[in-house]
């Protein structure tokens, strides 16, 4: 019997070897597509725009023509449109599913907050504009600063630093301008063993020696100890709150008055902001100065690794200090303090951190993303946040080990162990189980404080389907670590790459693509 | 709430779950004294797309854009023609919402296109290797004299005056808490830069030599005896070029004997965003690679045998050496490095050498012109796209008196170099391939007007 007349009809898939395994022509596996570098695809002599007949005349060169060749190959505008088209496919991203990299914010990146980014008037204007024709600019700055300094319930802001580590570095320097302004010459930051590695290489960049704090059993700063080692050489205490565990401080208060009984200042790294932006003002805790990474609690996107923005809001004692340039409005009008104004408006201020004013991209997309939220949105933001952590927290605390379980409920995310692993498995066989289950792993090893931690944040834009698949995925795997299945320590199998050598990498570093030697030699 | 998937019954649902009565339980560790009991007071409540889009477009469109006034200004910031598929590109899910390429199997078109980053980067310098980016020119500028500081042992720093004034900023804001001294100036309205004076200052206790190349006046000199020099002495050249179409006509500073290059990578494919996001670039010779600052992306091979790239080197790192790290920087400028790659590789050699020769002989055509303005004088030898005016008084009013008439005519140096009397008739003039010769003309006619 013939179904149609062309002879097709439909099968059932032939049963046998897995035919998954058989190589491939081309090593591509149907959309698993394999890219080679432009260096071995591309030519020195091809283009993808079209710049009209090369000009002749005088050269003003100052007689330095280059007289070399580069060495950048091109492509025109289809071949490179495919290449990267093809890497991108190369990527996981908040786009393809949950991204639960503790400490990272991996929400949705809204849309309109690129389009917005993208207006003329924003993308196109020049840093050095005449100021009368960036008033709308200005305004944006100034827009994103009040409700920056309004969330933090703090009075003063620089918009300048780039990144969070920027803006910490930033915070530390107004501190230590204000040290020497009354003439206090402290050697000493705090830290605590749980924080981010920013923090102690920033404190050590302004020349302090950086000491240890030492956490308790259930998570936090110990306030005892804390208390025991401020002195008048400590020049400022770094605290992230929500901690890296994953808690929040509840002695923050108490730490506060401590500090600032020592004549030190307190420090907050603001990464984990979005655990209780709109429910809680650092302000009120006594901080004296905060970096709020833009690109975590505003959701401009991380893209592959920035551009991030880190603007870091003063307290009355620190606001003089803040960087230049700023934005300050006076009556209708916004004008630009840079170094010829700052001595009548703001003698204190430490310098310039960067060229121009800041990440103006990331300024506008974090305004979009404020309005949009407004107050009442970013309240349910970081109730959603932290609801999803302790759904995971708590469905998934029978499996896996949280040493801090006990500790009360975390905030927007959960911190686990790898205690009770089996067959020599840990963390990383876990995360790389996961990635074949088509999920990005979480922050892996990451506080110290724990052995073999895993940092969970879901964050608030997952749907409970998505939680609840992560969580049955992230079940199945830890199942299997527990029990030993030696399967793991060979995923991930279905990814673009098995696992990568990192050890080689790093042992004969190959930074740069050379031509290969076989090449060279036939070319000669 | 558009961005919010959770629905009040899955809330419900999950509270179950987790043994707590309501949302707000979970926020019990806060101090009573600190927890808010409703929305913050003192801002608006959520707004529909449509609302957010017209009042954040009406702010907008109260500023004058490059695109639509006869448009000169540079100075650390270039206005050049994006293809449309850079943008296309950088906007796919898959660059712009990853994250740092931690996990390398999942993360390599993030990893191959900073390894082409990186290649490029080093080809444009002359230069072994270049890490996958810095915040940008001025920060990168910084991070290099540092590192000539770990590599020498050395704290003094002579920063050329052709330096961008800004950059200056910048290490001086630095090096007031590292303790590095620092020996700068300011230009003179000259054809000559101060070569001759910084070939004189290098001694035996200088760490490192900093000159911009074309410089803050648009002037180009051979760095090959300042090379030379601080070699002799035990110091390091480290070049800034802050426009880097000017390496596609220009010989790199790498084969002049720079030990690091490093600039602002902003002209290729980024745009000028009002400063920022820009992407610094940094490259350097390989002997020195485990003393550099940043992310490096780097070969090799996964378990099957098959090419692959990891993020390398990391024990020079914050997150791995904390305190001992060779900078604090972690999150860098991945997406702006991207787009500059696909930039780059859509000019490739052919196409940046034509772009190179086109701003060049644009700006030639636009230096012969706007000298003959009465009482203008041209100050530049020598220059790649940006050259600067001597007007017959005070350039600031007089830009100024240009923007109201709609034409951005270039960047005073009374701007630049607030109460630097010697500077304020000096206007700096970019020309890249966006102008037009009749923008030229229009800012001739404009530059004549306000000169009355």
């Amino acid at each position: 019997m013939t179904i149609n007349q062309s002879g097709w009809r439909p099968e059932s898939p032939a049963q046998g070897n897995d035919p998954a395994d058989v190589p491939t022509y081309t090593g591509n596996k149907a959309l698993m597509l394999e890219e080679p570098l432009l260096f071995e695809i591309g030519d020195i002599g091809r283009t993808g725009v079209d710049l009209g007949e090369r000009p002749r005349g005088e050269s003003r060169l100052g007689g330095l023509e280059r007289n070399r060749s580069i060495g950048l190959p091109g492509l025109t505008e289809p071949e490179a449109v495919r290449h990267y088209t093809r890497l991108s496919r190369q990527n996981y991203a908040i786009d393809l599913g949950l991204f639960p990299l503790g400490s990272c914010t991996m929400k949705h990146n809204p849309r309109l907050n690129e389009r917005i980014a993208r207006l003329p008037g924003f993308a196109d204007i020049h840093p050095l504009a005449p100021i009368d024709t960036v008033q709308g600019a200005l305004a944006l700055i100034h827009l994103v600063g009040e409700w920056l300094k309004t969330l933090t319930g703090m009075p003063g802001i620089a918009m300048s630093p780039k990144a969070g580590a920027h803006g910490e570095l930033c915070g530390l320097l107004a501190i230590r301008a204000a040290l020497e302004a009354r003439g206090d010459a402290r050697q000493v930051v705090l830290v605590p063993e749980s924080a981010h590695g920013t923090n102690p290489a920033t404190a050590a960049f302004c020349g302090y020696a950086v000491e240890n704090i030492p956490a308790t059993d259930e998570g936090r700063v110990d306030l005892a100890a804390l208390q025991a080692r401020l002195g008048t050489d400590v020049a400022a205490v770094m605290i992230t709150n929500p901690n890296t565990c994953g808690l929040f401080e509840r002695d923050m208060i108490a730490i506060a008055e401590a500090v600032h009984a020592a004549g030190a200042f307190l420090y907050c790294d603001g990464a984990n902001f979005n655990a209780i932006v709109g429910r809680v003002r650092p302000g009120d805790l006594g901080v004296d100065a905060m970096h709020i990474n833009l690109h975590k609690t505003f959701s401009t996107p991380h893209g592959g690794g920035g551009p991030g923005a880190g603007p870091v809001v003063f307290s009355e004692a620190l606001a003089p200090y803040a960087p230049l340039p700023f934005v300050e409005k006076q009556g209708e009008h916004f004008v630009l303090v840079e170094e010829e104004t700052a001595a009548e408006h703001h003698g204190g201020a430490f310098g310039r951190m960067v060229a121009f004013h800041g990440q103006m991209g990331m300024f506008t997309r974090a305004a979009a993303y404020m309005l949009s939220h407004g107050a009442d949105g970013l309240r349910q933001v970081s109730g959603d946040a932290v609801l999803a952590a302790n759904y995971i927290l708590r469905s998934l605390d029978d499996v896996l080990v949280a040493p801090f379980g006990a500790s009360g409920p975390c905030m927007h995310e959960a911190l686990f162990s790898d205690e009770g692993l089996a067959g020599g498995l840990s963390t990383i066989d876990i995360a790389k189980g996961l990635i074949d289950e088509g999920f990005h792993p979480m922050t892996m090893y990451f506080p110290l404080v724990v052995h073999g931690a895993m940092l969970i944040e879901p964050t608030e834009t997952e749907s409970k389907g998505a939680l609840d698949q992560f969580i049955g995925a992230l079940r199945s795997v830890a199942e299997r670590a527990k029990a030993g299945d030696a399967s793991l320590k060979t995923a991930p199998v279905h990814a673009p790459r098995r696992r990568l050598d990192e050890t080689a990498a790093a042992r004969k570093p190959v930074l740069v693509w050379k031509e290969p030697v076989q090449s060279q030699a036939a070319a000669e | 709430m558009r961005y919010l998937p959770l629905s009040d019954a899955d809330r419900a649902e999950m509270l179950r779950t987790i043994g707590a009565p309501s949302v707000d339980s979970l926020f019990v560790d806060v101090p009573d004294a600190a927890r808010l009991a409703g929305p913050i007071d003192g801002l608006p409540d959520h707004a529909s797309e449509m609302a957010v889009e017209r009042q954040l477009s009406a702010l907008a469109r109260t500023n004058l854009a490059a695109g639509e006034a006869p448009f000169f200004l540079g100075c650390g910031a270039y206005k050049h023609h994006v293809p449309a598929s850079v943008d296309h590109l950088i906007q796919r899910g898959e660059f712009l919402t990853s994250y740092t390429p931690y996990q390398p199997e999942i993360a390599q078109g993030t990893l191959q296109a900073l390894f082409e980053f990186q290649t490029q980067v080093a080809r444009l310098y002359g230069c072994d290797v270049a890490n996958a980016s810095m915040y940008d020119g001025s920060t990168a500028c910084w991070e290099a004299i540092g590192m000539a500081r770990r590599i020498t042992r050395r704290t003094k720093a002579l920063l050329s005056n052709g330096l961008h004034p800004h950059y200056v900023s910048v290490a001086e804001t630095m090096a007031r808490f590292t303790g590095d001294m620092l020996v700068t100036g300011r230009p003179e309205l000259s054809p000559e830069g101060d070569g001759a004076a910084l070939l004189a200052a290098i001694d035996g206790e200088t760490s490192c030599v900093v000159v911009q190349y074309p410089d803050i006046l648009g002037r180009i000199a051979d760095m090959s005896e300042l090379a030379e020099r601080a070699h002799a002495q035990g110091a390091l050249l480290i070049a800034v070029v802050t426009e880097p179409v000017a390496l596609g006509a220009l010989r790199s500073p790498g084969e002049m004997g720079a030990d690091i290059v490093v600039g602002e990578g902003q002209s290729l494919g980024v745009g000028l965003n009002f400063g920022g996001p820009y992407v610094g670039l940094f490259a350097t010779r390989e002997k020195y690679v485990r003393q550099m600052p940043g992310r490096l992306a780097g070969e090799t091979t996964d378990a099957a045998g098959k090419r692959g790239f990891v993020l390398t080197l990391s024990t020079r790192e914050q997150h791995i050496r904390r305190e001992k790290a060779t900078s604090n920087i972690c999150t860098n400028s991945g997406l702006c490095a991207l787009a500059f790659t696909i930039h780059m590789t859509l000019l490739g050699e052919k196409g940046l050498r034509d772009l190179a020769l086109l701003n060049h002989a644009r700006a030639v055509a636009a230096a012969e012109r706007l000298a003959k303005v009465p009482g203008v004088e041209l100050v530049n030898d020598s220059f790649f796209n940006e050259f600067t005016l001597r007007l017959p008084r005070e350039a600031r009013p007089v830009v100024r008196t240009m923007a109201a008439d709609g034409v951005l005519g270039g960047v005073s140096l009374g701007r630049l170099y607030p109460g630097a009397d010697a500077l304020a008739n000096g206007l700096v003039v970019a020309v890249t391939e966006m102008v037009t010769e009749e923008d030229i003309s229009t800012l001739a006619v404009a530059l004549e007007e306000a000169l009355k």
